[in-house]
This record gives structure tokens, sequence and C-alpha cells, in this order.
């Protein structure tokens, strides 16, 4: 999770990943960040998120998108 | 011959009153609304003496704000768009350039307009768009009104920091909306995806030809770019078929796997552009859709949007280059060298448009109009006006033009126009930084910006994204102690590109 939040806060230092739950509602993330983030998190965790987990439910929080990551880890 | 292009919307209504028109999958218009709508606000911003003016449209993204448009038209009067997604700064300058006594807001924008330094009137569009429609009174104005008479100014990105607003008129429109029609062959059955925003010129390849062939455009959420799958889905549903994207839209889908789970499958014809598409990308989408086709088209904003085009009928080898191809119809392109003498094929000169396409220059800024808007310097005898895009290109003995590269600081980054003069003269806004310099690495496709001084990074970063839209805001940041210098003194970019390339920074 800690290096998912560093992720994160390199996208956008001023923004509580904690806590925020409202990533993709309120804009807060842009498609420039999910392609950052897609290929990021392919580099640092070594998962591909497949085309069909790239919706918004997975990514309007840190929680949500690191459970994914982890069901993803589990898959391999 | 059509002097008007409201001509367009006059003839859809009386061809098609009940189609659909233009929808965001919410609000749905048809011609017939369209026209009502146009007429209901045209009437009211003659009755309020805003005719032959500057009309600021500050309103999301819907079929709402097209009607705006088309309204200002009537009023003899033409359109300034401006959107939530430019910083305030920018919206500013673009008030001062232009001065309007008139903007037109929706609920949502009406409060951040109230927070501007705007002098003149705000009108909500809920107010303004039930006004009985007095036709009297549009013909009128009508009569008066001729096909150089302007009918928008875009703002695009200027170098000093200050945007440029680029004017265009009816007779410019119609031109490059028929030429363009042709190539893409837009008919009534034809369903646009619209991807771009509405303030700038893009758009006006879906909102012109929908009305000119009575065809249906829809515009599709934003949102749904972040999420591949369910923007193919929404195009599926609305059998979307063709589609005119900046590239970094469409690899948005290709790269992020999506066509392993679902494919457009009505769409036929694929209008490319803004950038270069890289061929593996290209290619998989080629793949994809073995039946579309697929267009690479070039152009400017001051030559009224395209100018060229290229029907990508093939694969491309890795180390190959789309062309953007050739003239359309009725346009002249030229590749000037520098003693200004037509290049030869595979010598290399400044893109060069002539033709009723090319636009009116900027708005309030004869000075840098006259520095790029010039007499054609092959004709020695009479008046005739060429814009010179600073685009540098090639010629192959076919005839078809490649885009090599730009002569001043200016890119393309993810489909925008970005000078990164723009974005130094924000840096150097900020306390502490003494100099700053942007460069962009081509291979990463990420800008870079050097600074020195005592502002920490994530501070730059800060009130980077305060000022600039998000496109533009650098991805990589270095502090530097010192900024290198050339011999004349000037920022030595060279030393610094090769910071990046050699992985030093």
């Amino acid at each position: 999770m800690k290096e998912l939040i560093e992720i994160l806060k390199g996208l956008h230092p001023d923004v509580d990943f904690e806590n925020t739950t409202t990533l993709i509602d309120d804009q807060i993330l842009d498609s420039f960040d999910i392609i950052t983030l897609i290929t990021e998190i392919d580099s640092v965790f070594d998962v591909q998120i497949p085309a069909e987990e790239i919706v918004p439910e997975r990514f309007n929080s840190a929680k949500a998108l690191y459970e994914l990551i982890e069901e993803l880890l589990e898959d391999n | 011959m059509q002097t008007n292009v409201l001509e367009y919307l006059e003839n859809a209504v009386q061809k098609a009153p009940n189609k659909l028109a233009y929808s965001d999958g919410t609000v749905h218009l048809t011609f017939k609304d369209v026209s009502q709508r146009s007429l209901a606000i045209g009437t009211f911003l003659i009755d309020r003496r805003h005719i032959n003016e500057p009309v600021l449209i500050f309103m999301k993204r819907s079929p709402e704000t097209i009607t705006a448009y088309y309204g200002t038209i009537y009023a003899g009067s033409y359109y300034v768009p401006i959107d939530e997604e430019m910083p305030s700064i920018r919206m500013s300058l673009i008030i001062e350039t232009v001065k309007p006594k008139a903007m037109i807001c929706d609920r949502k924008t009406a409060e951040v307009a109230e927070q501007m330094n705007f002098e003149g009137t705000i009108y909500l569009y809920d107010d303004i768009v039930s006004t009985e429609v007095n036709l009297h009174a549009i013909e009128a104005v009508r009569k008066r009104v001729i096909d150089i008479d302007p009918i928008y100014v875009v703002f695009t990105s200027g170098s000093t920091g200050v945007p440029k607003g680029v004017v265009a008129c009816h007779r410019s429109v119609i031109d490059y909306i028929d030429q363009l029609s042709e190539i893409l062959n837009v008919s009534e059955d034809t369903v646009f995806g619209n991807q771009t925003p509405l303030y700038l010129d893009a758009c006006l390849k879906e909102l012109f030809p929908t009305l000119k062939h009575t065809a249906t455009a829809y515009i599709i959420p934003k949102q749904l770019f972040m999420f591949p799958v369910k923007l193919i889905e929404f195009m599926n549903l609305h059998k979307i078929n063709t589609v005119c994207w900046v590239v970094s839209a469409l690899t948005i889908i290709s790269s992020l796997k999506a066509f392993d789970k679902v494919i457009p499958e009505h769409l036929k014809t694929v209008a490319f552009g803004s950038e270069v598409f890289p061929v593996k990308q290209f290619n998989l989408w080629k793949k994809t859709l073995p039946e579309a086709r697929f267009i690479n088209l070039y152009g400017p904003t001051e030559a009224t949007g395209m100018s060229t085009f290229y029907e990508a009928d093939r694969f491309f080898e890795e180390d190959e280059i789309i062309p953007i191809g050739k003239a359309f119809k009725n346009t002249d392109v030229m590749l000037i060298t520098e003693d200004n003498q037509l290049a030869e094929p595979g010598e290399i000169g400044e893109i060069c448009i002539r033709g009723t396409s090319v636009t009116m220059g900027y708005y309030g800024a004869f000075d840098k109009t006259n520095t790029v808007f010039v007499q054609n310097p092959l004709n020695p005898h009479f008046l005739e006006t060429i814009y010179k895009t600073g685009d540098i290109g090639r010629k192959d003995p076919d005839g078809n033009l490649y885009f090599v590269s730009r002569k001043d600081h200016q890119i393309k980054h993810m489909g925008h126009r970005i000078e990164l003069g723009e974005i130094e003269m924000n840096a150097n806004r900020i306390e502490g930084i003494h100099s700053a310099c942007c460069i962009y690495d081509k291979k990463t496709e990420k800008i870079n910006l050097f600074y020195d001084g005592t502002t920490e990074s994530k501070e730059v970063l800060k009130h980077l994204k305060a000022a600039l839209p998000r496109y533009m805001v650098p991805t990589r940041i270095h502090p530097i102690a010192k900024m290198p210098l050339t011999a004349n003194g000037k920022i030595d970019r060279v030393y610094l590109k090769s910071l990046i390339e050699n992985g030093e920074v």
C-alpha cells in the first residue's frame, strides 16, 4: 500500500490518498493519471491491469486500487 | 452560393426536423430543437444589442453549448469559448484581449464567472433559451452579414505566454466543411463520436458536417476516455461509425488492450491528427478494424482546421512515418525554403498555406498576426496572404507531405499544441526561481522543466498546476545549481537535452 500511495503522491502531492474515496467522481484523476498509474503499477508490482478492470470503481480510492493489485497478484 | 454557416442549420431543419442532431447521452437535441434554441438565443442577443461583437460562451461541454454558439452567430456576433478546464489566468487573459460585453453561462459556470475580472453582463443559458423567437429581427440582422464576417475567436497557446485568439469567418468555415465532408464521406447515416473539447476549432469537424448532412453527433463524456472498455461500449450502444480524434485518445484504447475485450463494431471511419500516430498502435487499430478507413489529418487553427489528408490504407513498417499527405481541394500547401523558394522533392521547407481557409489572424494582435500571415513571397505582383505554420515538412516524389519538426519551441503533446515558452514564463513567475527552461523529450514524451532557484520542486509543481492546463504541466522537474548558458548568453538547450538523453537527470 505504501508503494501505491507513493506513486499516487507523485502525481498529486497535495491529495490525501489514504482517505479520499472520490478520485474519479471528483475528477481528481484524469486520463493522463490513469495511463501513468497503469504503467507504474506494472513496473513496481509487476501486474498488468486488464482492460475490463479499468473502471471507475477500481480507481476511486487508493484502497480499491490496492485491492485490485492484490487480486491480480494472487491470480499470478 | 452559400454565404452563412447557418444555412446548414436551416436546410437541416427543413429536411429532418425530428432527427437527433446532438446528444451527450443525457441531453438529446433534434435539428428542430437546435434551430429553436439557436433562434431564441439569437433573438435575445439582438434585443440586448449584442450585435457584431464578441460573446463569451462559458458552459460545460454539452449539446446546449453548441446552440449558444449558433445563437451568437444568429445575432451577427461571434462566439469566444472558454472552459472550466482552462486555468483562471488564461481565462482572464482572454477576457482582457477580447473585452466582451456579454457572457453566456450555465448555472455551474456562472458561479465561477462571478469571481472573474469581467465587466460585462452575465446571461444564464436557461433564462434566455426560452426567449420568444423574433424572425423579423433575425432576418434584419442576416441581411447585413456577409461571408467574411467572423463567427468565432478560438484561443491557442502563445509563445510569450499570452494566448492568441484566431478569428475565422463564414467563408473559411464553409470551405473547410465542404472539403472535409467529402474526404470523410459524411452522409445522413454518419454517426459522429466527438472527443475534442468544444472550445477549440477541432470540434468543427463534427458540429457543421452534422448540420450539412443531417447526420448525428454524440459528444462522448470526457470521463469515458479514462475507461476504454466503457468508451467502446458507449460507441457500440449509439452505433458511432465516424470519429475524428487526437491520436492519444486512440492509443489509450489500443495500449490499454481494450480490444481484447470489446471492439467498436460500427466504426467505419477513423480520422486522426494533431500528432504522430505511433506505427505499432496504428497497425493494432488497422488489424482490429480491417474494413475501416483510416485518415491522417493535418492543419493549423490559423487555416480553420485541417489542410491536408492522407488515407492510410495499409499497414506501416516500424521505421516508417505516416505521411500527412496532400492538400484539401481549394487549398494550396507550399513548402518554402529559407531563401524563399519552393522546396524541391525531398528538400525541407516551412509548410505555408494559401486559400480561403486561411483565417483573419489573431484578435487584437496585429504585430503577431503580421509575422505569420504574410504576403506570398513567391508573388511580387499583387496582394496575396499566406499563413506560415512554423512547421517544417518535406515532400516525397509522389507529392505526399511529411511533417518533420517545429521551427520554434512549440510542441505537440497528447494532442495539444504547446508553446514551451508559456510553461517557462509561468515557472519564472514563481517566487525563488531565477531561471527556468523546458525541454520536451520526444522519446519518453515527457515535458522536463529545469530551474535554478531556492524553491522546492514540490512547490514548483503546485504553482504550475494552478497556472497551467493539465496537459502543460511538466512531468519531470529538475532543480539545477546553475542554468547553463551558451556563448551568446542564451540558455543552453542542447546541453540540457543531452542531460536527459544521457540519463544524467
